[in-house]
Order: C-alpha cells, then sequence, then structure tokens
C-alpha cells in the first residue's frame, strides 16, 4: 500500500524540481534565523543565492553531531521557542543529549513519513499495532505511534520490555503487526515458546523492525519462527526519527527514503567528497522541510549504498541498503547508541584501575552483551578478592549510569591490553551482522 | 612478628601461574607457602618466600601487579581443636580473619599457619597475651 500516491510516486523530474525549491527556501531561512548556519556559510564564503542547481548543494557545508551539542540544548533551533511542541533527546558522549524540537508541523510530517513507512509494511485501518518500541525522550515510540494513529489503526502503546505481557496482549488483542528492534522480535520468540504461545497460529502478519543495525538472515530467522514479513526501517532523531528510510513488503530489497522530505547523499567520509549513488559511503541528510532544527549536509556516520533502480512497488524514491556500518566509533548496543569515550571518561576518574579498556560486544541469545575488560592498577592492588569484587561493581554502575547499558567488567592485568600506534582498538565487535 | 606476604594478581588465563612461579625459581627464589584465592574472572596468589624483597621487585620488574601485605605466621597446637582455640581467642577479641593458609613446615608438635587479619597489630598483642606463639620473619623465610 501506498500511503500518498502523489509523492510517493512522483516522477524524478518533477521530485528534484520540488526538493530544488525546497531547499533553497531552507537555506534562506536558516541563514536568516540560525546564526550558527550564518557564521558557517560565511566563514565558506557561500550565500543560499549560490543554489544554482540542486548539485550546488555540495558546495555547503556538513552539520556534525557535535555541532548539536556545542549549541546545546536550543541552540540549533530556527523557530522561537514558544512555537516548539516536542521535544525528544537522545544519549550524548559526555552525558548531555543531543536535543531535537519539532514544531506542530514537523510533527504532521513526521506522522506522516511513519504513515508511509507502515503502510509500506502493509499495515492500514483495521490492524491492530503493537508498539514495542520504547516511549518518551527516545524518538522510536511516538514516531511509530502517530504514525499508526494517522493510517487508522489502532495502535497498542505497551513500549518495550515485560515480555509475558506483550504476548498476553498479542494473543488476547489479536495484534495483527508489530514494531520493536529486531533483536527484541527473537527474544520475545524465545518467551513465547517458554510460556507455550504458538506466535504462528495467532493473527499477526507482519513487523517493521528498525533502530538497530541487523541482517537479512536474522530477517530470515524473523519471519522463519513467527510467520510474519519483516520488514526494516532507518532514522535517527537528529533528521526526525523513525521513518527516514522504510522498506516495502513487496520488495523487501533496501528502504525507501522519502526524498520529498529530505536530501541524502553518501560521501567518502575522509574526503567529504559526495559519490556516486551505488557506491558505498557515508549518508549525509539534509531535511528540506523541517522547521524547528533543519539541518545541512548532516553527517549521520553511517555508511550505506544509495539504490536509484525503480522499485517494484511503484515508489520513485531512491533505496538505502542496510547500515553496513559506521564511519566513528559509535556502537549500537540493545538499541542504545554507545561511544567507547563514554566508558573512557568512566575510568579515568577511577582509583585502582587504568584507563586502558576494550570493550567486547557479542550477541548471546539475540541479547547484546557488553563486556569491559579494565587493567588493574599496581598501587591500588589489594590482595583481598573481595576489593577487586567491589571495584568491579562499582565501575559496572558507574558505566550503567552513564550509558545505559549494563555491562559486565573484567579486571585484567596491566599491559594486557594491546598498545597501539595512534588509534587505539578499543573495540572488538564478535556480533555477526 | 610481622611477616611479609606477596600477592600476585592471575588473570584466569592458562600458563599464568606457570609464569609467576617459573620467575622466581628462575631466580632462587624460594616459595614457602602460598595460597590462591579464585573467582571466575581471576585469581590472587599469595605466597611466603624466602626473599619478599627481591620477589617484589622481581615481579614488579616483570610487569605483574604486585602488592605487599602484613600477615602473621602462627604456631597453632597440631591436635583436634588446635585451630579453634586460636580462633576463639581472637573472635573474643573481634578479630577479623580475612583468609588463612597452612604453611607446609611442621615445626615441633605444631602446624604453622599463615593469618591475614583486618588489625594485624592487635592480633599479635591478643595473640601473644594468650600464649601463641608468633613465627618471626627470618624463621619463615630460611625454613
Amino acid at each position: 500500500m501506498i500511503w500518498n500516491e502523489e509523492f510517493e510516486t512522483l516522477p524524478r523530474e518533477a521530485l528534484e524540481a520540488l526538493q530544488f525549491r525546497r531547499l533553497k527556501s531552507l537555506l534562506e531561512t536558516v541563514y536568516a534565523r540560525v546564526p550558527f548556519y550564518k557564521a558557517k556559510f560565511d566563514e565558506c564564503g557561500i550565500r543560499p543565492e549560490d543554489l544554482k542547481t540542486l548539485s550546488d548543494l555540495n558546495k555547503f557545508p556538513f552539520t556534525y553531531k557535535q555541532d548539536l551539542r556545542d549549541n546545546y540544548p536550543f541552540g540549533m533551533f530556527a523557530v522561537p521557542q514558544e512555537q516548539v511542541v516536542r521535544i525528544h533527546a537522545s544519549s550524548g558522549t559526555t552525558g548531555k543529549p543531543t536535543v531535537v524540537g519539532y514544531t506542530r508541523r514537523d510533527i504532521d510530517t513526521w506522522s506522516e513519513l511513519m504513515a508511509r513507512t507502515l503502510s509500506a509494511a502493509g499495515i492500514g485501518k483495521g490492524d491492530i499495532l503493537q508498539n514495542a518500541y520504547g516511549y518518551g525522550l527516545f524518538t522510536g515510540g511516538l514516531g511509530a505511534h502517530y504514525g499508526a494513529e494517522k493510517i487508522g489503526a489502532s495502535v497498542i502503546p505497551i513500549s518495550g520490555g515485560n515480555s509475558k505481557r506483550q504476548l498476553m496482549l498479542m494473543k488476547d488483542f489479536g495484534t495483527t503487526a508489530i514494531s520493536c528492534t529486531p533483536s527484541y522480535a527473537l527474544s520475545l520468540f524465545e518467551v513465547a515458546e517458554e510460556e507455550g504461545y504458538d506466535i504462528k497460529s495467532m493473527p499477526i502478519k507482519v513487523g517493521v523492525f528498525g533502530a538497530e543495525p541487523w541482517t537479512n538472515e536474522m530477517r530470515n530467522e524473523i519471519e522463519a519462527k513467527w510467520g510474519i514479513d519483516a520488514v526494516d526501517i532507518y532514522g535517527l532523531s537528529e533528521i526526525i526519527g523513525p521513518g527516514v528510510g522504510f522498506e516495502c513488503v513487496e520488495a523487501k530489497n533496501g528502504m525507501h527514503v522519502s526524498e520529498d522530505h529530505f536530501i541524502v547523499e553518501t560521501i567518502d567520509p575522509d574526503t567529504g567528497e559526495v559519490l556516486p549513488f551505488g557506491e558505498p559511503g557515508e549518508l549525509v541528510f539534509t531535511t528540506i522541510t523541517k522547521e524547528a532544527i533543519p539541518l545541512i549536509r548532516y553527517r549521520t556516520r553511517d555508511i550505506a549504498v544509495i539504490n536509484r533502480q525503480p522499485c517494484k512497488c511503484g515508489r520513485t524514491f531512491v533505496r538505502m541498503s542496510k547500515v553496513m556500518g559506521r564511519s566513528d566509533d559509535m556502537l549500537i548496543i540493545r538499541g542504545v547508541n554507545v561511544f567507547p569515550s563514554q566508558i573512557e571518561a568512566v575510568l579515568v576518574d577511577k582509583k585502582g584501575v587504568l584507563p586502558h579498556y576494550l570493550l567486547e560486544v557479542d550477541r548471546v541469545e539475540n541479547l547484546d552483551t557488553l563486556e569491559v575488560k579494565v587493567e588493574v592498577e599496581g598501587s591500588f592492588f589489594s590482595d583481598e578478592i573481595k576489593e577487586l569484587q567491589r571495584l568491579t561493581r562499582e565501575i559496572e554502575k558507574d558505566i550503567k549510569d552513564m550509558i545505559g547499558v549494563t555491562c559486565k567488567v573484567r579486571l585484567v592485568e596491566p599491559k594486557s591490553i594491546a598498545r597501539s600506534e595512534g588509534k587505539a582498538q578499543r573495540v572488538i565487535d564478535k556480533r555477526k551482522l | 612478628m610481622k611477616i611479609t606476604q606477596i600477592s600476585v594478581f592471575i588473570e584466569n588465563e592458562s600458563g599464568r601461574l606457570h609464569e609467576v612461579t617459573g620467575l622466581l625459581g628462575d631466580n632462587n627464589i624460594n616459595i614457602r607457602a602460598l595460597s590462591l584465592a579464585d573467582t571466575s574472572d581471576f585469581g590472587i596468589l599469595r605466597l611466603i618466600v624466602n626473599e619478599p624483597d627481591k620477589a617484589y621487585r622481581l615481579l614488579r620488574e616483570n610487569e605483574f601487579t604486585v602488592g605487599r601485605t602484613e600477615v602473621l605466621a602462627v604456631e597453632v597446637p597440631d591436635n583436634p581443636g588446635g585451630l579453634a582455640g586460636v580462633l576463639g581467642t581472637l573472635s573474643k577479641s573481634s578479630i577479623n580473619v580475612e583468609y588463612m593458609y597452612a604453611l607446609v613446615e611442621r615445626s615441633t608438635d605444631c602446624a604453622v599457619m599463615i593469618f591475614r587479619f583486618d588489625d594485624t597489630s592487635r592480633a599479635v598483642d591478643v595473640l601473644t597475651a594468650s600464649g601463641y606463639k608468633l613465627k618471626k620473619g627470618e624463621q619463615i623465610y630460611e625454613i
């Protein structure tokens, strides 16, 4: 199903004309209203009127996550705060979150994008959508919720966790669609087996999965175990939240980017050079309709490939591949963004250990695990086991407080973690993605 | 009265214990007593050796995580209830035993136990006042 036939199947030429108009107006707006952009454009010697064609976008400077942090909390807003009707935030590296705001029109846009997303998954009026994305500051829960209401589905705002209750409601309410992280879908299946629920015999037919990287093998596994279609979605709170890219259930081959709202580029993360579509590169988005916090050429750090081939579903939007990696060291653990520098910040002040550490990420029984290896410090070494165990627990608690993810700390001998010239190897990701 | 114990942090990794003991052996350091405390992730090897200062230096130079702790070597009557008597004396004075282990050597009709207390100095006073004999460092190192 196509939610918005007019825009989603717009011929390329008309689409690009629309993008150009919207982009031009956006550049004028941010230059006039956001001091950050004015300063940056002036510094690069470029002005909004230098945009003569769509491809001139690559003359404009990038925007980085750090810019959002530097302008914390509301410095990047392009509208007065009284026009902002919603504020979301994602975890930050220094304890301060990345803040995003929405005007009423932004919320409408976001709902439209999620309406497209859910429709493309075959969900519509009459469906019962169990929304198991987390509600709160995280954009996942509310984003999917508004889209579901827009298409007229009955949405169950159950949020994440409490698997037994999820399964009970799924059975009793006759849930026909679920939205959650793919790893939670697999974990839920295991609980269903233990509790004696037969998901395959339930009315559920489709799952909308995202917020963490996953593979086609995982898709096959979920589809086989649940007896449903599993589609992938892409989004990040800085751009708008979930709904930036979505798969159609017909093709299940790449996520359509709503190009009437976003311009997507792929670039070489080292040189910043724009790459031709089809080559893997870092995804860069420009939000051409957003009001509260428009972003010009935002560097996502996600590496993917853009496919311009027409899709059998009839949409004319380009498709992005699954995210193949990151151009920075961010990890996504159980759906939470984690930077090694956050762990380092905990260890650096800790007596008894050295700030030499190694993060080992794995996936055990479909749930991500994080083990932090830390070197003990000779001068604080105790001959008592309980002292070392107390230290271990204290670090585990501090890391949990910092990043919101439970980890296991393992003390190791000094100098046992390999030192390397230049950039240290801080992460071993054993997850097969 | 107090004797020096060397403790070494050891990851649960095959061959690590061999490396420590091998290093000491190659440098003519004799181990008098030892105990290994372990958790699922790591262990602590506690050693009484003939040359504690040299052993400490040597292990440090070889980048082991080493600590030094004062412990007591107590003569415990080698008969039923012998150890219970010692522990009863300590218990009455509210001195806690953090851990203890036996020394292989026997001297006369007593066994020698190594004790780590929460308050070593007070343990010395309590034990000597109750007539227990504490081994001096040199007696232990030179067994």
